[in-house]
């Protein structure tokens, strides 16, 4: 079983060179740490920067200058600045190659809910439902399960949805799987973890097709 | 006539309860410190506050939200002010969650002039229930209008006697596009200078789209999630 940054790691693996990567927040974000040396990759961050670097020095961090999770940060050479607009149009646009996001399910459908629980949890959708109906490439970086170890790789959703057929992969502490037309693929088994721990823990319709390789971490 | 105030009290003075409001900012990130500061002093109240965030519980909108000014937000991302999700799951706060995209590109519009925008964000979603479809090469579109707003408050890092404004780093956010969509436009600078000392091609928001302009004081510039990187000699 992986941890976050692991999982992290894992993700760093589909990034290609000069490819303009948007990270959501929670583990997506840990996926800068392992970008490969060399990697020629471009972090874009909603609320209006591209190129976005490393997390200041102590003493440096600047108010002015923060990612779409509020963070301080910094950028890095060739970086740019623009309005929220000009963001969501390059966005909307299909100019960033790459979305991670996270997700509270995936439906075997590719359908994504990650902004609301009724009555208990209103955070927003934030700029979660502009990224995944315009990204060509989406993927959700998650828990195989929730904290009551129910799945939350589903037939259908049941949270309401941020939005419908979009996501392309998954990866989890347990496997990277793909949404096919027939469902959740398994790609990837996390090392040590059996196929048999991840199929009784995926509720959406899940193939299975010869054997399944351990991730390289 | 000129476009400069005085301060953040003479500024909002006529801005009337009930208005709709627009306030600038990411987060903490560029908001507009002294117009909030000089509303919480008012007391101006039944406000329609459009902003991506409302603040903290004891910063930005967090302010207004509690002393109970805010009756209906507009916002995308709420998930840092316990008071307002307390508000809003009691049902005392109206509140409507749009997607961050379509928020900044209602601003958009209505400073370009045009009625409405399609974009796919929301398809299929509770968002897009009752708005129009319009399908464009195989794929559908939501149809959303360009807000119609009272008021807009930004925060500019530099402006001039003009009313030409120039942003810092990601502190310029939904400013500028605010800036340009509603009917009185109030900007607050770090530093006001005569007109001519600004250098026209650095201008983000020309001065056509702002009304009023003021000098600011006393930023806080209060950082949400201090993130640093510890130096290898302080370890």
């Amino acid at each position: 079983m992986l941890n976050k940054n692991q999982i992290a790691q894992r993700l760093a693996q589909e990034l290609q060179e000069g490819f303009y990567v948007n990270l959501g927040i929670g583990i997506p974000t840990l996926v800068a740490n392992y970008i490969p040396a060399g990697l020629n990759v471009i972090l874009q961050s909603e609320n209006g920067l591209l190129g976005m670097g490393a997390f200041p020095w102590e003493g440096g961090e600047d108010p002015d200058l923060i990612n779409a999770g509020k963070q301080t940060i910094t950028t890095v050479p060739g970086s740019a600045f623009f309005d929220s607009a000009m963001s969501f149009g390059m966005i909307r646009a299909g100019k960033v190659d790459l979305t991670i996001l996270g997700a509270m399910e995936v439906s075997e459908t590719g359908d994504i809910a990650n902004w609301k629980i009724p009555g208990k949890m209103v955070k927003g959708m934030g700029g979660a439902m502009d990224l995944v109906a315009s990204a060509k490439n989406i993927i959700v970086a998650m828990m195989h399960t929730n904290p009551k170890g129910e799945s939350k790789l589903l037939p259908q959703c049941v949270l309401p949805l941020t939005g419908v057929a979009c996501v392309k992969k998954i990866v989890t502490e347990l496997a990277v799987l793909e949404v096919t037309s027939e469902g959740f693929n398994l790609l990837e088994r996390a090392p040590g973890v059996s196929v048999e721990e991840i199929v009784s823990k995926t509720a959406g319709k899940l193939t299975v097709n010869g054997d399944i390789p351990e991730m390289m971490i | 006539m000129t476009k400069v105030f005085k301060n953040e009290q003479e500024v909002i003075d006529d801005l009337p309860d009930g208005a709709v409001v627009m306030l600038g900012g990411f987060g903490l990130c560029g908001i507009p410190e002294n117009c909030i500061r000089a509303l919480v002093a008012k007391g101006t109240k039944d406000l329609t506050c459009i902003s991506n965030n409302a603040g903290v519980d004891d910063f930005g909108i967090g302010l207004m939200l509690q002393r109970r000014q805010v009756r209906k937000m507009i916002a995308s991302y709420v998930g840092e002010n316990a008071e307002f999700e307390r508000q809003l799951l009691s049902g005392e706060l109206e509140v409507e969650l749009i997607p961050q995209g379509t928020l900044a590109t209602r601003c958009l519009a209505a400073g370009y002039g045009m009625p409405a925008i399609f974009t796919p964000a929301g398809v299929g979603t509770e968002v897009g229930m009752g708005k129009e479809v319009r399908n464009f090469n195989g794929k559908d579109y939501l149809m959303e209008y360009a807000f119609e707003a009272d008021y807009a408050l930004v925060k500019a890092w530099k402006g001039d006697t003009a009313g030409n404004l120039v942003y810092r780093e990601t502190a310029r956010n939904f400013n500028p596009l605010m800036a340009m969509a509603a009917k009185i436009t109030i900007a607050e600078v770090e530093e006001l200078v005569p007109a001519g000392e600004l250098d026209p091609d650095h201008i983000h928001t020309p001065g056509i789209y702002v009304h009023r302009i003021f000098q600011g004081r006393d930023y806080e510039k209060r950082i949400e999630q201090r993130t640093v990187r510890k130096k290898e000699s302080n370890v």
